[in-house]
């Protein structure tokens, strides 16, 4: 049992002994993290550490568990009793898992976009403006501005600019996910949570996101899960691979493409299995 | 016989009992209609609308029994409608698949089933009889009775459609729990929550029972609360039952009235129910 957790839950970049310097440098800690769907437990003694203006993925096969990571870094598993996470997720040094904490609070503060495009039953302009009204009482003329430059950075001002008004729901598939985006860099988060952003849209409407992750890089810490191998090598940092709940590999994407050191994970991105 | 033959004999003998039995449910359905047209036609004239219910042998309409109608299931509606979206509120996004939700569900389930009759008995012991008269408030309570379950029904199964993922995503921004669920949720499902009002209004448009232990009926005009209220459903059973051929006549009037208004109500429903919101 030791042997297997030590490898897993290695830090990958600083190594384990300089793990303080790690802990200065990272966005987001996550420290000995599990989680359990009732009695199941989907996630084992998971160790990593996200880097701010970084974008590091989550790779591994159906039911590996990176899905159930991402849900645990905003809390959002809570909306479902029965699901929780023990361990620690610092972001800037603040467990978030402690009890006590305002989720909605963190939540404004780490976005989030789902697998499948999620536009709320109202207008292109209402579904970017519900998150910016919710903490924040903008005049008209500054909101305005905030959703333009919002629609703008997820590369969908041009294309929805003269109809604001209409149904977000009219929206093509790739525009709605970028609907979504947007929605989520109106609030101005500091970490984004990409759950699959792209498995749903169509390879033109993907290149677009991958393009735009690229694009929001340099403000955000993000965090994407994919099963898109092709998509984790292009458009991450720092990759990690998990399997059966555990992660068994968390290095640079360019190591972890090239020369993985695990057995599993080259077995993975090799198309072995998965 | 080859096995072609067999199946295609046994096609057209499927076929042939499936449009038998929908041409036999239909025929009771036509002949009501034919029947309910036919008697009542000659009974809709501007006098149904705009006269008092007669004594036997003078003329009159039916103003005071449509209008009392009308502010009954008015009010019937107005204490139903919230009650019952809560209800299914609570059922569908907090309860969880609790057992207090499932118990909560399965009541319901009952109580959507329950005789109307029974519902009448039960608002004249609990209203009727401490007041010592009928009244067209016992009545309201009776129908909105009828209603809740409906509506907590249809609000619980047209919420539970939402997709969840539209929840985490707004929760996913920080919005409160009741944030989501009035802002998104509610807009998501509110053409089938409407709908399903519009059913309850519809059945409870024709409920006779509930109305006979409760507002009875009142031959005049009457905006008292407090006192019994004439309405269609006691009036027809009342002026049917009655051996004055006039009175015969505005039952047949009335009840071709119910019957446009529960038909209107439920083309109503159907086309809330298609209309998209957001095109």
């Amino acid at each position: 049992m030791m042997s297997r957790a030590s490898v897993a839950t290695m830090p990958p970049m600083p190594p384990a002994a300089s793990e303080p310097e790690s802990a200065r440098t990272a966005k987001v800690l996550i420290r000995n993290v599990e989680f359990y769907y009732d009695k199941f437990k989907a996630l084992k003694n998971i160790n990593l550490s996200l880097r701010d203006k970084r974008v590091t993925a989550f790779i591994g096969p159906s039911g590996c568990g990176k899905s159930t990571l991402l849900r645990v870094l905003n809390r959002i598993y809570e909306l479902y009793p029965g699901q929780r996470a023990t361990g620690e997720v610092l972001v800037d040094g603040e467990n978030i898992l402690a009890p006590g904490r305002d989720l909605n609070l963190l939540r404004a503060k780490i976005g989030m976009v789902f697998q499948k495009p999620t536009p709320f039953p109202m207008s292109i302009h209402d579904n970017v403006a519900f998150g910016i009204r919710l903490y924040e009482k903008l005049p008209q003329s500054e909101l305005d501005d905030r959703i333009e430059s919002a629609l703008r950075r997820a590369a969908l001002w041009d294309e929805v600019k003269d109809k604001l008004k209409q149904s977000g729901l009219g929206l093509s598939g790739g525009q709605q996910q970028r609907l979504c985006i947007a929605r989520a860099v109106a609030v101005q988060p500091e970490i984004l949570l990409l759950d699959e952003p792209a498995s749903a849209l169509d390879p033109i409407s993907t290149q677009r996101i991958e393009e735009l992750i690229a694009e929001l890089k340099s403000d955000y810490c993000i965090a994407i899960v994919t099963h898109n191998m092709q998509q984790a090598a292009r458009s991450s940092d720092y990759t990690a691979f998990m399997y059966l709940g555990e992660l068994v590999e968390f290095d640079e994407t360019e190591r972890i493409f090239t020369h993985p050191k695990e057995r599993r994970t080259e077995d993975y991105i090799t198309g072995r299995f998965g | 016989m080859d096995v072609y033959a067999r199946r295609r004999f046994a096609n057209a003998m499927v076929m042939a009992f499936s449009v038998v039995a929908t041409g036999f449910g239909l025929l009771w359905l036509v002949l009501v209609l034919w029947t309910l047209i036919s008697e009542g036609i000659s009974a809709i004239t501007p006098a149904l609308f705009s006269q008092m219910t007669p004594p036997p042998g003078n003329s009159g309409g039916l103003l005071n029994a449509i209008a009392g109608s009308v502010i009954m299931t008015l009010i019937a509606t107005l204490i139903g409608t919230p009650t019952g979206v809560l209800a299914g509120t609570f059922l569908a996004e907090y309860s969880h698949r609790s057992r207090f939700g499932e118990v909560i569900r399965f009541i319901n389930d009952i109580l959507l089933s329950a005789p109307s009759i029974i519902v009448g008995l039960f608002v004249y012991e609990i209203m009727v009889v401490p007041m010592g008269h009928f009244s067209a408030w016992a009545g309201s309570v009776a129908l909105a009775i009828i209603v809740i379950p409906v509506v907590v029904r249809t609000s619980e199964d047209m919420l539970r459609l939402v997709p969840n993922s539209l929840r985490e995503a707004a929760s996913a921004l920080g919005s409160p729990r009741w944030k989501v669920i009035v802002m998104v949720s509610y807009r998501a499902a509110i053409q089938g929550m409407l709908t399903g009002v519009m059913l309850a209004i519809a059945r409870i448009a024709g409920e006779t029972a509930p109305l006979l232990f409760t507002a009875l009926n009142n031959q005049f005009w009457s905006r008292d609360l407090n006192a019994p209220m004439a309405n269609l459903p006691v009036v027809i059973f009342q002026f049917a039952m009655s051996p004055y051929a006039d009175w015969q006549v505005l039952a047949w009037g009335g009840a071709l009235l119910i019957t446009i208004t529960v038909l209107c109500l439920n083309i109503g429903a159907r086309l809330i129910a298609s209309w998209s919101t957001f095109k």
